[in-house]
């Protein structure tokens, strides 16, 4: 039982947080590259892919570095600090987990060598908001019909991997961008993001492993990874939120005084800073039952994102209320915070859908025991 | 980072776990399970058994019957007693005045006081709060005046928790009333609560227990070799046992333990009751990571300031799950007084007196708002 990095991550945290740092240098920084297509910075992405980061869990087999879920959360608590908008979580922990989770050994070096490289933005189109999209046999090979909606980066993808109903239950395929019977209809998510709808109408689709077997086990846990993941994001975030109200509270001046003269005010500070704790606690819990207990993986994933839901929308909304009008602008950077958090609290399942789990199994267990028996 | 307990933690973990489920007897661990109030004797011969085998008093320095633990082998010993349902060892010798006269008293008080402490051979009780010093806890007034080799005591504590059963009290009292500062003119005095001028009057609380009481001192004449350390210096070492009980105060294990009985009076497929029981058990599960956290960087024995957040947050899970028990039981909670001839179930009748009781955890050991004073001031820096 250890929470402390080793030198190698920690050097991985420097790393990391420099070139992002840089990247993203202030919140007006990170709000002209939202603002033009496809809503991250291409040369940021480059340079992430130079240091390696985009192959980070990826077995080196497939081109990757070999790293742990420990490694991939100290990138996302990095991505989450200054809001970088490039999506290696979506890309590399959701889209990428899924092909090494189920790939041939050949679609795994092909596709994941290539996002580790930086030449290939994956998009995972998972989620639908009418009917399933069905995948259907042809011949010696398979077509898609239906449609996604919201693809996370779907405008822009280069190749997208999607699950699809099949007569086994679920099925996953990989889907190229340039593929005939392919629409893409993207927009602008409220948190500088980019998202689109993707139809298929009968668009060719390669299946990633055997696609005669149901492979919904496979998705839920290759999502259970991408969600702490973004536990991960959103402690990063709410860090920054909460460092940026403390000394918003040191410095404002009203009534001829320091905001932080007044008790009402520096209470609640004291109640985000137990809720940015626990959370970090949790979130850092979940990516070592990834690593040492996979068994717990999906119960792991969901405890992270209830309290990420309940922490994040604490601390987010009391960092706009602490700063007062200013937080309501978009010059500001605290208001994108909480809108960030917003997203991720609303993505693969909201703290809502996570309590529901949980609840439904509170009786398996007497108490919840976080260590391994 | 690694989730696994090493080997060598894992055994001590068996250990621990294997002592406290068969050598404390099994009477003191029902009254622990079924929230009954336990008597002085279960008290002390549950405290005894712990002494005997070396793990009542593991925070002490090793020469006085602590333990060289790992800071995250003292959190397993915690835990563990908690979830067999062992008292915890008397917090006022354990926790707080056995570790103060360790790192501050004078050899002979050590050796005169400590293995007793330890064996609770004397009940120690609290002399801290007065009527007008709660919360401002510096501003106490209860005054002992040098005389020859003797302090004089006058004055009155409240809230002595347990003080029925005290044998000797530690005090707070005011020795320089001129002092600039408030704090730098208050000294430590071990009283013998059965000399002349010594009160104890009991208060009754909502509950209807009596656990508190008031402690009158008139004319009480101490002798100047009780006196903790150095005079006026009694504030800094008031400092060091706060800092300690908060450690103390995040009874992740006994909540657990609570919260896993009140889903046996559930009806686990009411999605309310059961989303309820569902969040309760992820908070505290964060707030025992959390606790875990704290602990793996508390260095030479000081409290972690986050120690503050287990208090705060501790206190607020302990409180809402015995409000979870009072809503469980409905109508059934108002039968607190019950005796034979009732069809309603002990957990029920215990149900509300443990609620308005643990209204006390967020008071004492230095309220939630002063916690958060100290999160804002000390860790945030507002």
């Amino acid at each position: 039982m250890d929470f402390t990095l080793d030198d190698e991550q920690e050097a991985l945290r420097d790393a990391v947080r420099g070139l992002l740092g840089k990247a993203y240098d202030s919140s007006e920084t990170r709000r002209e590259v939202t603002k033009q297509d496809p809503g991250f910075g291409e040369d940021t992405w480059q340079r992430l892919a130079e240091m390696g980061v985009l192959g980070l869990p990826f077995a080196e087999s497939d081109g990757g570095m070999g790293a742990g879920p420990v490694e991939v959360s100290i990138v996302a608590e990095e991505v989450g600090r200054v809001l970088a908008p490039e999506p290696f979580i979506e890309t590399v922990v959701l889209a990428g987990g899924i092909v090494a989770a189920a790939g041939t050994d050949e679609q795994r070096a092909d596709v994941l060598g290539r996002v580790a490289e930086g030449s290939l933005i994956l998009a995972a189109a998972l989620k639908e908001i009418g009917e399933p999209v069905t995948a259907s046999q042809s011949g010696d090979g398979w077509t898609l019909s239906g449609s996604k909606e919201p693809v996370l980066h779907g405008e822009r993808a280069d190749a997208f991997v999607v699950s699809a109903k099949t007569d086994a239950g679920t099925g996953l395929f990989l889907v190229e961008g340039d593929a005939s019977g392919l629409t893409r209809t993207g927009y602008r998510t409220h948190d500088g993001g980019r998202a689109a709808h993707v139809a298929f109408d009968g668009t060719s689709a390669t299946p990633l492993g055997d696609v005669s077997a149901d492979q919904a086990g496979v998705l839920e846990t290759a999502v259970a990874s991408a969600q702490v993941a973004y536990c991960h994001e959103a402690v990063g975030a709410m860090t920054v939120a909460l460092n940026t109200t403390v000394e918003y509270l040191k410095t404002r001046k009203q009534f001829g005084v320091p905001l932080k003269t007044f008790q009402a005010l520096t209470f609640r500070a004291a109640d985000m800073y137990v809720s940015m704790e626990l959370v970090r606690s949790v979130a850092s819990w979940a990516t070592l039952v990834l690593t040492d207990e996979p068994t717990r993986a999906l119960e792991a994933a969901s405890r992270a994102k209830l309290q990420v839901s309940t922490s994040g929308r604490h601390i987010g909304q009391e960092a706009i209320q602490l700063h007062g009008g200013i937080g309501m602008t978009a010059e500001y950077s605290v208001g994108h915070y909480t809108s960030r958090l917003t997203a991720i609290d609303h993505w693969l399942g909201g703290g809502a859908d996570h309590l529901k789990r949980l609840a439904s199994s509170v009786g398996d267990h007497e108490v919840v025991e976080p260590l391994p028996e | 980072m690694r989730l696994h307990l090493t080997e060598e933690d894992a055994a001590f973990r068996e250990e621990m776990r294997e002592f406290f489920t068969t050598q404390v007897p099994q009477h003191i661990r029902d009254t622990v399970a079924a929230r009954r109030e336990l008597s002085k004797e279960q008290m002390v011969e549950s405290m005894q058994v712990l002494n005997a085998a070396g793990l009542a008093v593991p925070g002490w320095p090793v020469e006085w019957g602590g333990k060289d633990w790992t800071p995250l082998q003292r959190h397993i010993w915690h835990e563990e007693l908690q979830l067999a349902n062992v008292p915890q060892p008397l917090a006022f010798n354990a926790g707080m005045i056995g570790p103060v006269i360790a790192a501050f008293g004078s050899q002979e008080m050590k050796e005169r006081f400590l293995p007793k402490t330890a064996n609770l051979d004397i009940w120690w009780s609290q002399g801290f709060s007065e009527p007008d010093a709660g919360s401002d806890l510096a501003s106490l007034r209860c005054a002992a005046v040098r005389d020859g080799e003797e302090y004089v005591v006058n004055g009155q504590k409240t809230w002595t928790t347990l003080g029925q059963y005290g044998d000797w009290i530690f005090t707070l009292v005011r020795t320089n009333p001129e002092a600039e500062k408030k704090q730098a003119g208050i000294s430590m005095l071990l009283i013998d609560m059965t000399d002349p001028g010594v009160t104890v009057r009991p208060i009754e609380l909502i509950d209807g227990s009596v656990e508190v009481n008031e402690v009158f001192f008139e004319d009480v004449r101490v002798p100047a070799e009780n006196l903790v350390g150095e005079e006026n210096k009694g504030w800094t070492y008031a400092k060091f046992l706060l800092g300690n009980e908060r450690v103390g105060v995040a009874p992740v294990g006994a909540t657990k333990r609570m919260l896993a009985q009140a889903k046996e009076h559930a009806d686990l497929d009411d999605v309310l009751v059961a989303s309820r029981i569902a969040e309760l058990e992820n908070e505290l599960m964060a707030l025992e990571l959390t606790a875990l956290r704290v602990v793996a960087h508390s260095a030479d024995g000081k409290p972690h300031p986050a120690s503050s957040v287990l208090k705060l947050k501790g206190s607020e899970l302990q409180q809402e799950v015995t409000e979870l028990i009072v809503d469980l039981a409905g109508p059934m909670s108002l039968a607190s007084g019950a005796g034979d001839g009732s069809d309603v179930p002990d957990w029920a009748r215990v149900a509300t007196p443990g609620y308005l009781n643990f209204r006390k955890a967020s008071i004492y050991g230095g309220s939630n708002e002063v916690q958060r004073q100290i999160i804002a001031g000390t860790i945030l820096g507002l």
